[in-house]
Order: structure tokens, then C-alpha cells, then sequence
């Protein structure tokens, strides 16, 4: 392989990457808090989707507005969820919350078949993010390098975020110990809140990013990117946002690589996800960059 | 300033209170004193709307004049009303700095001005920890800990300090220091509640104390009185 081929593979893998990375935040981030799988996550990126194939395609709404249109009407969904289907079962074992969230999953890609059909539709790419340019005979279009660019962007204020204001403050707190977190004055209930708005919200960032890199829209199209992006959280070290983000690189590139050095074992690029979720659990429980879990007191 | 008329305080099928009166005065050191399971902790966390379960009224009066009733109010609506607790093991978060752990206590404020102030007067009152401010909260030792906790508290500017179990688990000097402070405190202008174990030290600086037994208060008076009183003496004081 020549070094442009590679570096075609390689941003492909970053693109790719990066997605996981986005939707494993959302995972990392509510699992921090509650100790809890949210496994309809996979479901709200796919409404993300869905959102902005309404708007752009099927109501010829300007890009800008679509995406807005999503990401809003995605948060709210994975406000709406966390609302009815998680937020009573708060002081119920957490095996009761986790049943719900798979019931939630499970209700999701139903009622998307429901009112979306379950046929698959094509999504319209606009034209300025697919002109093909080349750099030193590396040829792109410049979605290829959107994708990873504005998913480093949000990682970065969402950084900041966690570690410079005071919602993020509360958050670690909330994570560590609840009940000296609302002696403190914090409305858990509220950052919580805020927790899953902000995981939606980038698992609509993904959506989007996602109907546009693969451009079309069905309603289990949640699942596998949801696998996928829960390994990436566990192999980054469940817990820790820029874990999540290397886990999803990491596995952007296992599944990239790994397919452009031995093409004949394309057929088995999601077999090498789940291989890298035992490998990691057998050698390092914890994942790449995860604490220790101490159970709380 | 906070009035409890008959509060009880369930756990299960267990009466962990049963129906105490306690009044606290604007300025005062208020003390409550007992053996563990008396049922002193399960009166101020119902205080702080930590249990559900409590039956009774708790008052609250803020210095503006506004009344409020406590009971069934969840503990970040105490916050904002004035009140702060100290909990009991002092609930550091290990994983935040000593500085982080003071912003924490001062989430109900806004204004960084006045943030800063509270953080200036934290460090004032205990010195040590400025030296341990960009420290994790979980390397310190257990005075400096404790120290931290009583800091948090007094981040959100509170006018009611309660404080559960300051003393617990510290050396003797680390013991006075702390009662020391804890006068300084007070006679800067904070109301306190201070549940104790350590019924000698506690009623050395209460202005009133009241000591529970099994859920029931069974003697009450100024602190002096209580130091002098021979069944305290007996039960509390080593005789």
C-alpha cells in the first residue's frame, strides 16, 4: 500500500473514529452518574438522523436549519427518555433502570418503523461538502475532514465545560457521592438532567454527520454504531471522557485498518469490535484510561 | 431562628426520634449530645431533608424575616434558605481539589466577588489548607479533611451552620483546634448546631444543649448547667 492510500485510510479511520467517539460520550457521560447503560443511545442517534432527513430532504429546510432542527429535537427526546423511563426508577436497583433502558431501545426502533416505515431513505448530500479536492495527491472531499474536525472541536469545549465551570463541577461530584453533592445546594436531579442533554445532543451531532458520511436513514440503523460506540467507552475506560474519545479513535482505526491491510477479512470488520471488547476486559478491565471502580458509599 | 415542635423521624418500622422539641436562637452554639443511635444524626439530616419519614414541623427563620417550613424540602431548597451541614465522616470528594471542593460548597452562589470573599475567609480561618489547595481531597489527612468540610460549609455563606460529628476521629489537639474555630465562627455572627459526641467539648462552647436518649430528649439546659448536672456527668463525662 502507498503512503496516499494510507493516509486515505487513515482519515476514513479518523472519521469514522471520531463518530464513535462522539456517541461514546454520551454513554461515558450517564454512566459516570448513574452507573447506569443507557442502551437507548444508540436509538436517539438514529433519531438525530431521522431529524435531519425530515428537515433537509423531506421539507427542503436549509442545512443549517436542519441540523439545528435535530439536534434540538434529539435532546429533547433524550430528555423526554430519561424523564419517564429512568428518573422514577432513580432509587430502584440499578438492574431495574437498565431493563427500562433496553425496554426504551427496544420501543424506539419500534415505533421508528412505526411512523418512519421501515424502508431505508436516501439522505441528500449537499454538493459543497462532496467536491473531491486532493492535497499532495491525497484525494478528499471535505466532509472527510469535517467530521473529525468539528468532533475534536466539541470534545474540546466540552472539556472545558466539565472541568471549568460549575454544572461540570457538580457533575464529577454527582458521580462521586450524591447526597454531599446536594448538601452542597445542587439540584442532581436537573444535572442529571443536563447530562443526558448534552449526550443527546452530541449523539445528534453523530446522526448527522453519520447520514451524511453513509447517506441513508433506517430505523434500527442505531444498533451497530450504538455497539460499536459502547465498546469504544469501555475499552477507553468507562467513566472518562477523553477515554471515550480514544476508544472510539482506536476503534475507528482497528476497523479501518484492519479491513485495508487484509481485505479478504472484510467480512469480518465487526467481529474485530467485539474481539477488541474481550481483549480489553480480559487484560484491562477498567479500559485505557479508567479508574478504578470504587462502588459508592 | 429554627423551631422543632414534635418531630419524629422513622427508619422502616424503626422510631429512630420520637417527637423532640429543640429551639435555636439567633447567635447561639446549640449542642445536641448522646450516645450513637440516640438519634442526633437522624435529627439534623432531617433537618437537611436527607430522611424520609419525619412527622412534626421544623421552622425556619431566615435573618430577613421569612419563615419557611423545612420538613419536605429537599436539601439543596435548605441551601439557598441559609442553612449548611457539615455531614458526618466529612464526605471530602476525593477526586477534587481541596479548591474544588470549596467551589462545591459555594454552588448556590453567584457572584464570583463574593465567591473569592468566602474562599479568602476559608483559607483565613484554616491556613493549612491553602497550602493543600491544589491537592486532591482524598490525600489529605484526616484533621485537614475535616478542616475542609467545615470550610465547604461555610462557603455558601450560611447563617445556620450545622455541623454533625466534627470531632470524630481526630487527635486530642486536633480536637480543640477545631472547637476553637468553631467559637471564632460563631462569634463572627453564625448560629450553630453542633451534634457531638465529645459531650465535654461540645458543652465547654454551647450556649444550650440538649442530650437525647433513644429518641427522646432527656435533659436540656445552658451548656454550664449540663457540664455540672451529675446524671451528664455520669453518662457523658466520665464520672
Amino acid at each position: 500500500m502507498d503512503i496516499n492510500m494510507f493516509m486515505q485510510h487513515f482519515i476514513n479511520a479518523l472519521g469514522l473514529g471520531s463518530l464513535y467517539g462522539l456517541i461514546a460520550i454520551g454513554y461515558t457521560m450517564v454512566y459516570g452518574i448513574l452507573r447506569l447503560i443507557n442502551f437507548a443511545h444508540g436509538d436517539i442517534f438514529m433519531l438525530g438522523a431521522y431529524f435531519v432527513f425530515f428537515a433537509t430532504v423531506q421539507f427542503k429546510l436549509p442545512w443549517m436549519l436542519g441540523v439545528a432542527i435535530a439536534i434540538i429535537g434529539t435532546t429533547l427526546c433524550g430528555l423526554l427518555v430519561d424523564r419517564i423511563a429512568y428518573r422514577p426508577l432513580r432509587s430502584a436497583p440499578r438492574i431495574s433502570a437498565l431493563i427500562s433502558a433496553i425496554g426504551v431501545s427496544f420501543f424506539i426502533e419500534n415505533i421508528a418503523v412505526v411512523i418512519f416505515s421501515g424502508m431505508p431513505r436516501p439522505v441528500v448530500q449537499p454538493p459543497l461538502l462532496m467536491e473531491a479536492f486532493s492535497i499532495s495527491g491525497i484525494r478528499l472531499v471535505p466532509l472527510a475532514l469535517m467530521v473529525p474536525a468539528i468532533s475534536f472541536m466539541i470534545v474540546t469545549a466540552l472539556l472545558w465545560m466539565i472541568y471549568r465551570t460549575k454544572s461540570g463541577l457538580a457533575m464529577r461530584s454527582i458521580s462521586f457521592d450524591i447526597e454531599t453533592t446536594r448538601l452542597m445546594g445542587v439540584s442532581v436531579d436537573r444535572i442529571i438532567a443536563l447530562t443526558f442533554a448534552i449526550g443527546s445532543a452530541l449523539a445528534a451531532v453523530a446522526g448527522i454527520m453519520w447520514a451524511l458520511r453513509y447517506p441513508r436513514v433506517e430505523p434500527f440503523m442505531g444498533i451497530m454504531p450504538g455497539f460499536k460506540a459502547f465498546i469504544a467507552a469501555v475499552f477507553g475506560g468507562i467513566g472518562s471522557i477523553p477515554g471515550a474519545m480514544l476508544g472510539g479513535l482506536s476503534l475507528g482505526f482497528v476497523e479501518i485498518m484492519s479491513v485495508a491491510f487484509f481485505p479478504k477479512l472484510s467480512g469480518y470488520r465487526d467481529a474485530f469490535a467485539f474481539l477488541l471488547l474481550v481483549v480489553i476486559l480480559l487484560v484491562k478491565p477498567t479500559g485505557l484510561m479508567g479508574e478504578k471502580l470504587e462502588d459508592k458509599i | 431562628m429554627l423551631e422543632i415542635k414534635n418531630l419524629t423521624v422513622w427508619y422502616g418500622g424503626i422510631n429512630a426520634v420520637k417527637g423532640i422539641d429543640i429551639s435555636i436562637n439567633r447567635g447561639e452554639i446549640v449542642t445536641l449530645i448522646g450516645a450513637n443511635g440516640a438519634g442526633k444524626s437522624s435529627t439534623i439530616r432531617a433537618i437537611a431533608g436527607l430522611v424520609k419519614g419525619c412527622g412534626g414541623s421544623i421552622t425556619y427563620t431566615a435573618n430577613n424575616g421569612v419563615s419557611s417550613q423545612l420538613l419536605g424540602k429537599p436539601p439543596e431548597a435548605m441551601v439557598k434558605l441559609g442553612i449548611a451541614l457539615s455531614p458526618e465522616g466529612r464526605r471530602i470528594l476525593p477526586h477534587l481539589s481541596t479548591e474544588e471542593n470549596l467551589l462545591l460548597g459555594a454552588y448556590t452562589l453567584n457572584d464570583r466577588g463574593k465567591i473569592s470573599e468566602n474562599m479568602e475567609y476559608a483559607y483565613l480561618l484554616f491556613p493549612r489548607l491553602k497550602e493543600r489547595r491544589g491537592q486532591k481531597g482524598g490525600t489529605l489527612s484526616g484533621g485537614e479533611q475535616q478542616m475542609l468540610a467545615v470550610a465547604r460549609s461555610l462557603m455558601s455563606s450560611p447563617e445556620l451552620l450545622m455541623l454533625d460529628e466534627p470531632s470524630l476521629g481526630l487527635a486530642p489537639i486536633l480536637v480543640d483546634e477545631v472547637f476553637e474555630i468553631i467559637k471564632t465562627i460563631n462569634t463572627e455572627g453564625r448560629t450553630i448546631l453542633l451534634v457531638e459526641q465529645n459531650a465535654l467539648a461540645a458543652l465547654k462552647i454551647a450556649h444550650k444543649a440538649y442530650v437525647l436518649e433513644v429518641g427522646s430528649i432527656t435533659i436540656q439546659g445552658n451548656g454550664n448547667d449540663l457540664l455540672a448536672n451529675p446524671k451528664v456527668k455520669e453518662a457523658y463525662l466520665g464520672g
